[in-house]
């Protein structure tokens, strides 16, 4: 449930940056210093606790809270888990009026929104995070979930190497059962095109929708055939060619795991790169280094380097 | 906590009751019979959520135990949803208290809980609203100045369908509008289990200038089915919202 207006008031008037927050629990205190991001029903502080930083999201719908936390402990528990922010500590906060909130205090992660840092790099990085992405999911479904609310505000880049990281589970869910939170330009019931059961195809969905918002960043909305929209859609994006046939795969919810797509994923970044290496005259172009930024060809190979170095350091 | 039937009713209007008896008493009355009642006030665009006319949508969901939300057209799919899963949440966790209350003693709920037993709690109420059968009796305000909103509404309930046809639990919904014509309440579609069929049916036009949302909810109580209705006067003590199963 959506904070209304008065609620958002009331939050951004009991907790500012600057001020000390006390658990009522664990008694730990946490400085608020400045505002991350707010979302549907909290907002989330840089705060620093024992010389460190961390992100606090506080929020009075304590019920939501709880669930997104039992979501985090969960995934927590999962092995070499590189899904989305650890959790540090799970609280209550009394503000001096009284009003009650819940808060939690997780890895503060330092990044920039996938969908800046794509336009500021180039499109050379569409493969790169297409991969790290696809390989996030398949280990999260393996472990018995699906993401959900996957959509370019809960995508962050963090650096060296540059990974992608998801942040927000409030739409995880385990598999089977309904999807739990949802926004609908990323939801396949909304376009008419598949239930909102909790299996992977519905985050491959919401990933190929991803992958299309960084591309028209106003959005669309649904016409009479949705299915026919959206493929002209990914049609119309030229850096989107290579990988046309595959994100309309999921689109229509063709893949059953994270797994066969990212096969197939793969195989268009190598056949890409093969024929770019048979086409280029070589000599000339081992002159122009920085050609390789450019060309297609030039994309797969940037492509597989980052996805080797990303898997090493994960 | 055994497994059993939601029974909710959903009223969905633009503005307030002017006929019959007061809506408010009457959703007090539902509620004691187990029956959760969760408003959607439709907003105009001219329209501002300090509304007083639509303080109502508030007051009805209030003494009935539900849910209410004043929204614009453009949200409405996401609202129904939202408001429906939350009243379900909210109703489990009515039962999960109660409960509490009996072990912990008067005034104790799961927020006075610490956080880690509050985490195991709230998976147990998750875990009811998944596996749960649900009711839900959708009362459509078809009065004059509605007439613009009524193809959003009819898009919004078959969104609805599909987000509760996701759960495990089953589901039936039934579709009434008011005013009827010659009754409070006339029939739209009869208990069914999904919602996506009703392009064909749904009305597209209005049915009058009064809006008698006291009687209409009254009716709608009686249209959960007579039978549970004496059940649950015969175990007065019984859990109101939930049936055996
Ligand atoms: N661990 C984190 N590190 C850095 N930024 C974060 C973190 N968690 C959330 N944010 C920022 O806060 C925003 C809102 O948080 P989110 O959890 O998505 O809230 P909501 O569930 O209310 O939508 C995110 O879009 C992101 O920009
Ligand atoms: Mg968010």
């Amino acid at each position: 449930m959506k904070m209304n207006n008065q609620e958002w008031k009331k939050l951004n008037n009991d907790v500012r940056p600057g001020i000390k927050l006390r658990g009522k629990w664990h008694g730990k205190t946490y400085l608020i210093q400045k505002k991350l991001g707010a979302g549907a029903i909290g907002v989330v502080y840089l705060c620093e606790y024992n010389g460190k930083q961390a992100a606090l999201k506080i929020s009075d719908k304590r019920s939501s809270m709880t669930v997104e936390v039992n979501v985090l402990k969960s995934l927590g528990k999962v092995q070499g888990n590189r899904l989305g922010p650890y959790l540090l500590d799970v609280d209550d906060w009394i503000s001096p009026q009284g009003s009650r909130y819940s808060f939690y205090v997780m890895e503060y992660l330092k990044g920039e929104p996938l969908i800046t840092y794509i336009q500021r790099r180039g499109e050379a990085w569409i493969g790169v995070f297409m991969l790290q992405l696809l390989d996030a999911l398949q280990e999260l479904h393996q472990n018995g979930w699906v993401f959900g609310d996957l959509k370019v505000e809960n995508l962050l880049v963090v650096s060296s190497p540059p990974k992608v990281r998801w942040v927000d589970v409030g739409g995880t869910t385990q598999i089977g059962r309904a999807i739990k939170e949802y926004t609908e330009f990323y939801d396949r019931g909304y376009w008419g095109l598949g239930s909102r059961k909790a299996e992977p195809s519905y985050d491959l969905f919401a990933f190929a929708m991803v992958f299309l918002q960084i591309y028209y960043p106003n959005k669309f909305v649904k016409e009479a055939s949705p299915q026919k929209q959206l493929f002209r859609k990914i049609d119309g994006v030229k850096a989107l060619s290579p990988y046309r046939a595959i994100l309309k795969k999921a689109i229509i919810s063709n893949y059953d795991t994270s797994e066969q797509m990212k096969k197939e994923l793969l195989q268009v970044i190598y056949k890409l790169q093969r024929k770019n290496i048979q086409s280029t005259p070589g000599p000339v172009h081992q002159t122009h280094p920085p050609s390789v930024f450019v060309n297609i060809g030039g994309i797969s190979i940037l492509v597989i380097i980052y996805y080797v170095i990303s898997l090493l350091f994960q | 906590m055994r497994k059993g039937t939601l029974k909710q009713i959903l009223l969905i209007t633009d503005g307030c009751s002017n006929q019959g008896e007061d809506p408010v008493a009457v959703a007090s009355l539902a509620h004691q019979q187990g029956i959760t009642i969760n408003v959607i006030g439709i907003l105009d665009d001219d329209h501002s959520e300090q509304d007083e006319s639509l303080k109502e949508v508030e007051d009805i969901a209030l003494s009935g135990g539900g849910v209410s939300q004043l929204v614009y057209k453009q949200a409405l799919s996401q609202t129904v949803q939202s408001v429906t899963k939350q009243a379900m949440t909210q109703t489990m966790q009515g039962f999960v208290n109660r409960e509490l209350e009996q072990i912990l003693g008067k005034g104790q709920s799961l927020e006075d809980l610490e956080p880690e037993k509050r985490g195991e709690i709230m998976e147990v109420v998750e875990d009811m609203g998944e596996t749960c059968d649900l009711e839900v009796l959708v009362l459509v305000d078809t009065s004059a100045s509605m007439y613009d909103k009524l193809p959003t509404v009819k898009e919004a309930l078959m969104d609805l369908s599909i987000s509760l046809n996701a759960r495990i639990g089953r589901n039936r919904f039934a579709i009434y509008r008011f005013p009827g014509k010659r009754k409070q309440i006339e029939k739209i579609l009869d208990w069914s289990p999904a919602l996506d069929t009703i392009s064909s049916i749904f009305p597209k036009l209005t049915s009058g200038g009064v809006t008698p949302t006291g009687p209409a909810i009254r009716e709608a109580m009686y249209l959960f089915s007579k039978k549970s209705l004496r059940r649950s006067f015969k175990y007065e003590d019984e859990q109101p919202g939930m049936e055996e199963a």
